[in-house]
């Protein structure tokens, strides 16, 4: 039976098992929509800004094993979600967006909402496509989704002119695909893994370090079951928190710019690294010269070949996919392995430096942030979803809300995109439509896409929005505060909205808390009186909290700058 | 800084030289030269690309090239025993007592002269680089 071209984008979604789509419709998309109309399998959450649509289809993606899908028109609709789309490329997040362009014959004539989007997207997607004729539409759309999913995850776009969408076609979707130019590898090599098992037993200072690859690839429970037969230290990175329980014993924190004082430590000064899914990059290491005065042996297990030996020399790289490896290194240790006997040492060394309780701030008459957080742990039981923007909450967050499990810290790590939170508390929901969600903001960053409050509204997202206002881009203001002595350029916020009559604008509830002794009551209250409310918290907090330990940028990672020195 | 010539086997579509010439303007690599044409089996195209950098530098080089969707083959050409040639065509202005003394030049340099017009010649000369 032949079906229009629209037809067939839904018909591939459904294929796909595709629930939901994250869109804003528009000319060029406009016989996509009426198809989406005429069925009920595939869900359309209506946005209120495209870069929201391709955060939330982002967040859908980190917070369950499956592609988020985002839908968008042509032209202003596709510049709209650049920004989402290199967020969730730096992050190696797996996505497919779709989107209109102009008619095929109108291409390259300056037509009414065209933009070269293959062109403008390339260097922030996995792979994108033009679909120029119908019959290569559903093929396309396959491609797209095994492109995004598989090797090292990353957005892909699907550029669909209208005119292919009208023109009728057979519909057949194939089942698995081959492609000549794409086969990622996902068996690690045999000698190198032995050779990895061999310096794991000569090791008298280890470190596990590990990074977003352990959740991306759903190792969890293969890491902690390797940590627990090893007894080594672990680290996580920013992207990998909740690849390891933080609250086993074995765990020492966080690990780069804002690092524990333990994790730090043990990263310089280890003998042997296992780099688990992480890339060494330049807010976890600090300046490479100094990382590299200390002699180490790195093992580094990673999907992308690319991703080793770029920044720091590896001398043993396994290339491949992260559970399978350390599978493979658990079943090998089963034959006698033992660790070297000075790792009890080690231990000794790291608990002196944790014994300096790197975390640990003074309470001030005003609200504390790092207070919040860990009120905000106590009172979900650290279960809930944390999604978060970018400035000093989102440091906070990562250091003192403590994550046990995977896929339950949502944030941009590698971009650093602010205004990704409350749209990434949509795409939680939608993906787990009973999960408690809390959006730990600040008043810079909620602004960056507030309209989407309207969003929540409509699709009743119980998100609690957790604003910790200081009334200044806190993290600038760090910096200045710190290196530009003290001349803070542009980073106080003035004219600020009223927060709870704005969130009672859109039909929320809002809250303003003044005073530390009603935080917890409040948080109480947001999550059970309002448990299926959208509940904005401004928590006016001390405008001099800074983020501590602190590693300047150009620093070595020993060279951290602790809140007890000030 | 070393010379290396990477040759590259890429799906024929349109767009292939642009994420290759992308990638290279992004992550700051140099590109020389660079020529490409489909091969025999026309859904292939052949990328030859002239570039320098430190081992460091190529090993990512080839490995980002690999990444590339597109990209079949990756070969670092200068790794092994190679031939390489140059061809150039020059049209040089030809008159009065210098035409006789460009002929015999292309001749010494086993250059072709392929093309005459009244005031001038179009030269062949193939060779490595440094001679051309």
């Amino acid at each position: 039976m032949m079906i229009s071209g629209a037809e067939i984008v839904i018909r591939c979604l459904q294929e796909e098992k595709v629930d939901c789509v994250f869109g804003y419709p528009g000319g060029s998309v406009l016989h996509i929509y009426d198809a989406l109309f005429k069925q009920d399998q595939v869900k359309h959450i209506l946005v209120r800004h495209e870069q929201a649509a391709v955060h939330a289809a982002d967040a859908y993606s980190r917070s369950s094993q499956r592609v988020g899908v985002a839908l968008v028109t042509s032209g202003p609709g596709v510049t709209n979600t650049v920004t989402g789309i290199a967020t969730a490329y730096m992050d190696s997040i797996p996505m497919v967006v779709l989107t209109g362009q102009v008619p095929s014959f109108y291409i390259g004539q300056d037509a009414f909402q065209e933009c070269d989007t293959v062109g403008i997207t390339r260097p922030c997607v996995k792979h994108n496509f033009l679909v120029k004729d119908v019959k290569d539409l559903a093929v396309t759309i396959k491609k797209a989704f095994h492109i995004a999913s598989t090797g090292r995850p990353g957005p892909v776009v699907v550029d669909i002119p209208k005119d292919i969408t009208a023109q009728m076609c057979e519909f057949d979707y194939p089942k698995t695909i081959q492609m000549r130019s794409y086969n990622p590898v996902v068996k690690g090599h045999l000698g190198q893994i032995k050779k990895a098992v061999q310096i794991l037993q000569e090791a008298k200072r280890p470190v596990i370090y590990t990074g977003g690859g352990v959740i991306l690839s759903d190792a969890a429970e293969q890491l902690t079951k390797l940590a627990h037969k090893l007894n080594f230290p672990v680290t996580n990175t920013l992207m990998g928190l909740g690849g390891y329980p933080a609250t086993d014993k074995q765990f020492i924190g966080m690990l780069g710019m804002h690092g524990t004082f333990e994790a730090n430590n043990a990263m310089h000064f280890a003998d042997v690294i296992l780099a688990i899914g992480a890339r060494f990059d330049d807010r976890v290491i600090g300046n490479p010269e100094h990382f590299g005065e200390e002699k180490r042996r790195v093992i580094h297990i990673d999907i992308d070949p690319s991703s080793i030996s770029k920044r720091v020399k590896v001398d043993v790289p396994i290339v491949g996919n992260v559970p399978d490896v350390l599978e493979e290194i658990i079943k090998l240790m089963d034959g006698g392995f033992k660790t070297d006997p000075e790792v009890a040492n080690w231990w000794k060394q790291i608990d002196e430096w944790r014994g300096r309780d790197s975390l640990r701030y003074k309470q001030s008459e005003h609200i504390m942030p790092q207070f919040v957080m860990e009120k905000l742990y106590e009172v979900t039981g650290g279960n809930a979803f944390i999604t978060s923007d970018v400035g000093q909450h989102q440091m906070f967050a990562a250091q003192y809300y403590k994550f046990d499990k995977p896929r339950r810290w949502i944030n941009s790590g590698g971009l650093g995109t602010m205004g990704v939170g409350l749209p990434y508390g949509m795409g939680v929901l939608m993906a787990n439509p009973d999960a408690q969600v809390a959006c730990v903001t600040g008043e810079g960053s909620i602004q960056m896409c507030i309209q989407e409050l309207s969003t929540c509204k409509q699709y009743g997202f119980p998100i609690k929005i957790i604003n910790l206002n200081n009334g200044m881009l806190g993290m600038v203001r760090q910096w200045q505060e710190m290196f530009y002595s003290k001349r803070y350029s542009q980073s106080y916020v003035t004219s600020l909205p009223d927060f709870v009559k704005l969130a009672e604008a859109y039909g929320h509830v809002g809250m303003k808390i003044e005073k530390p002794e009603d935080v917890e009551p409040a948080l109480r209250k947001a999550f059970t009186e309002h448990k299926d409310d959208l509940v904005f918290m401004d928590f006016i907090i001390d405008p001099g909290a800074n983020v501590f330990p602190m590693v300047a940028a150009g620093k070595g990672l020993t060279e951290m700058i602790l809140a007890e020195d000030l | 800084m070393l010379r290396h010539i990477i040759s590259i086997l890429i799906e024929n579509e349109s767009g292939a030289l642009s994420r290759v010439a992308g990638l290279f303007s992004a992550r700051g690599y140099n590109i020389e030269s660079l020529t490409v044409a489909p091969t025999e089996d026309p859904s292939l195209s052949r990328m030859t690309i002239l570039t320098s950098g430190s081992d460091e530098v190529l090993e990512q080089i080839t490995k980002q090239l690999n990444k590339l969707v597109d990209v079949v083959k990756v070969v670092d050409l200068s790794e092994a025993a190679h031939v390489e040639r140059e061809l150039m065509l020059i049209k040089v202005r030809a008159t009065g007592k210098d035409r006789e003394e460009m002929k015999r030049m292309a001749d010494i340099f086993r250059g072709r002269i392929i093309d005459v017009t009244e005031s001038t010649y179009v030269i062949e000369l193939t060779g490595a680089s440094s001679k051309l």
